[in-house]
């Protein structure tokens, strides 16, 4: 399973601009498995990344949208994108500013199958 | 006002700083043996005592276990129940070793607790002066440091 997670990690690096991928268990904010550059500190990433995803599921309660899907965090000098899968698992992804960002979402769609 | 109740001034603001971020409901930074440095969340001493006792135990028997698998000690522990986790984790400090017992809900994350941990203990010990030369607990003494560290803990 770990060879398989690393496979899909790797094919999302493969995109332009994608910086790293990870899978994050969602309640935890663990790291499932990932492919980063180096200085992107993993744990770190993925404890926040989870909890942002946590909070931001609040604001889509409040606002009754429903369970939220994807997050797109458009930063200074890149992106970090969330995608929930089936399971409880997140795909977590930072890129650079030059990225094609629905190319990535499709990416991660396809990703997250690993965990339908 | 800061919830964070400290028998030594050093321990304090790393002590805020980790409640603060990682959103931990209660906190109990104490030695090995159960004698309590600083304290977040608890509002009766018993609790507190019964806490640092238990947290202490815990600490003790997975450190025997882990001397019968001939085993490195356990870096943490975590117990996730369904609305809260318990994360216990024993570190080095100058002061010797210390032991931080954690209960989180579910605003936070064991990912979260460990990833703060890890920088709480960075601050510590660079707060935490050189080790003082540690005196043998007396039995005359001990009820009396006992009850200065609890009125510490709880003063207003």
């Amino acid at each position: 399973m770990t060879h398989q997670l690393q496979g899909v990690l790797d094919v999302l690096t493969r995109v332009r601009g994608v910086q790293g991928a990870m899978f994050v268990a969602r309640d935890d904010g663990l790291v499932i498995a990932e492919t980063l550059m180096e200085g992107v500190r993993g744990k770190a990433l993925a404890a926040l990344a989870a909890s942002v995803f946590g909070k931001f599921t609040w604001v889509s309660g409040t606002a009754k949208a429903g369970e939220p899907r994807f997050l797109h965090m458009q930063c200074t000098e890149g992106a970090v994108l969330v995608l929930a899968t089936n399971q409880d698992v997140l795909v977590v992804i930072v890129t650079d500013t030059n990225t094609n960002v629905g190319l990535v979402r499709l990416e991660m769609l396809r990703a997250g199958e690993v965990f339908a | 006002m800061s919830g964070v109740r400290a028998v030594h001034p050093w321990a304090e603001k790393p002590m805020e700083m980790f409640i603060s971020e990682s959103g931990a409901r209660l906190a109990l930074l104490m030695n090995p043996t159960g004698q309590v440095f600083a304290q977040h969340g608890f509002t009766r001493a018993v609790d507190v005592m019964a806490a640092a006792a238990l947290g202490a135990a815990i600490v003790s028997s997975t450190a025997e276990i882990t001397k019968m698998l001939r085993e490195p000690s356990f870096s943490m522990l975590n117990h996730q129940g369904p609305t809260h986790g318990v994360f216990l984790s024993a570190f080095e400090s100058p002061s010797g070793p210390m032991v931080l017992l954690v209960i989180y809900g579910r605003e936070s994350s064991l990912g979260l607790v460990h990833l703060f941990f890890e920088e709480f203990v960075n601050e510590l010990n660079e707060a935490n002066p050189a080790p003082v030369s540690s005196e043998p607990v007396l039995a005359a003494d001990f009820e009396r440091e006992l009850n200065q560290s609890l009125a510490s803990l709880f003063q207003d």
